[in-house]
């Protein structure tokens, strides 16, 4: 299915003002106890362990992805206008955006401990 | 005593004449003109002419171009056409900023060193005048005209009165004022770098009409712009509004289109358009 460029754009300040809600989420927790302390191995991997948390991550790993590679995608198409370097620009920002999400995910999904 | 009155006056209007041509005097001065100078057809390099031109406090930069080309070379290559700022056709970069020659007086213009060159993003033809086939193309691509169904411009029996309310005019007029003469899509950053972004000209037309509640064409419109290179790429670096010699704000436009396009919009154009049609049938 091919998106209209306002049902992309639509998807783009969604995710844009969705990502800066999670984020500021993620820095606030980061705050519960001195900030070096928060970044200690066991308090890192006590973070994913909680699935909450762990959702909050996911959250933050797809809507990044989603608003960053399409970022990449509108700055690219302008360097070059034809019709081929806009399809290899859409294909690589897409397959780059999965490969990051799946990546991130099974990072995820090893540190919670269910894989 | 009336020939004594007789000399009191005439002595009175020569001190007068006398001041008048002081002042004359001291409200001209010379200005140096730089002209950018460049025929692709003979030569690639581009250079700038330097002229020293006088100038009146009334003068404008086109006045002084013209005293430039009329008594010092007349190879200098200009477009104008109204003195006025009507027909758009004199924008040109002065002094790094786009405006209209015949709209910006000398006065205006900090030192006494004026550097005319054309306008960017627009082909160089000669010197200062530069190629419009593409901005115009962008605008002809908007569909710049009413589109309505039941206009009938053939059958004389079925002619129907377009009725507006102050209200309906004021969605669009001021985007009705713009003339056309390429300063918007000449410091708009984006038009620089894509070639087929429609530039701040054409999309401000297109919401002029989508605004307009005698037109009918909105989606068709809507979809025009709706594309890799269309409205999505306007970064919203707002030069064109600041650079629009008619107070017309295309950046504006552009973000009222945008907000047609994710539906965020009022429902102002379905609402206009019902009451329109229903004052058509009464």
């Amino acid at each position: 299915m091919i998106l209209k460029e306002s049902q992309i754009m639509k998807i783009h300040y969604i995710t844009g003002i969705a990502a800066l809600f999670v984020v500021a989420v993620h820095i606030i927790m980061r705050l519960v106890m001195p900030f070096s302390m928060s970044l200690e191995y066991e308090n890192v991997i006590a973070n994913y362990q909680n699935i909450a948390y762990a959702v909050l991550l996911e959250s933050i790993l797809v809507l990044i992805a989603i608003h960053g590679f399409n970022g990449l995608r509108i700055i690219l198409i302008e360097f070059r206008q034809n019709i081929a370097w806009e399809n290899g620009v859409t294909v690589f920002t897409l397959v780059a955006m999965i490969a990051l999400i799946a990546y991130g995910t099974r990072t995820i999904i090893v540190a919670n401990g269910l894989g | 005593m009336t020939a004594l009155l007789n000399i009191k006056t005439r002595r009175k209007k020569l001190e007068r004449d006398e001041k008048k041509e002081s002042t004359l005097e001291s409200s001209r001065k010379v200005v140096h003109l730089r002209v950018y100078r460049k025929n692709p057809k003979q030569d690639k390099s581009s250079h700038f002419d330097k002229f020293e031109v006088p100038v009146q406090r009334w003068s404008t930069v086109l006045d002084a171009l013209l005293h430039a080309k009329g008594y010092l070379d007349k190879s200098i290559a200009i477009r104008y056409s109204c003195r006025m700022a009507s027909c758009g056709s004199c924008g040109m970069k002065i002094n790094g900023i786009p405006r209209l020659a015949c709209y910006t007086k000398v006065s205006e213009i900090d030192g006494n060193i004026i550097t005319c060159e054309p306008l960017p993003n627009f082909p160089v033809i000669r010197d200062l005048v530069g190629d419009f086939s593409d901005f115009f193309e962008h605008h002809s691509a908007m569909e710049p005209f009413i589109h309505n169904q039941n206009a009938d411009i053939v059958d004389e029996n079925r002619l129907t009165e377009f009725i507006q309310t102050p209200e309906d005019v004021e969605n669009y007029l001021q985007f009705s004022y713009c003339i056309k003469c390429g300063l918007c899509y000449s410091a708009c950053p984006s038009v620089g770098s894509d070639t087929r972004f429609p530039g701040p000209q054409a999309l401000a037309q297109a919401y002029r009409y989508v605004a307009d509640n005698r037109d009918d064409a909105t989606q068709s419109r809507l979809n025009i712009v709706d594309n890799k290179h269309g409205i999505w790429r306007c970064h919203f670096a707002g030069s064109c509004s600041v650079v629009c010699p008619k107070g017309v704000d295309p950046a504006l436009g552009i973000q009222l289109l945008r907000g047609h396009l994710v539906n965020f919009s009022k429902n102002d154009k379905k609402l206009a358009e019902s009451r329109t049609r229903n004052l058509g049938k009464t």
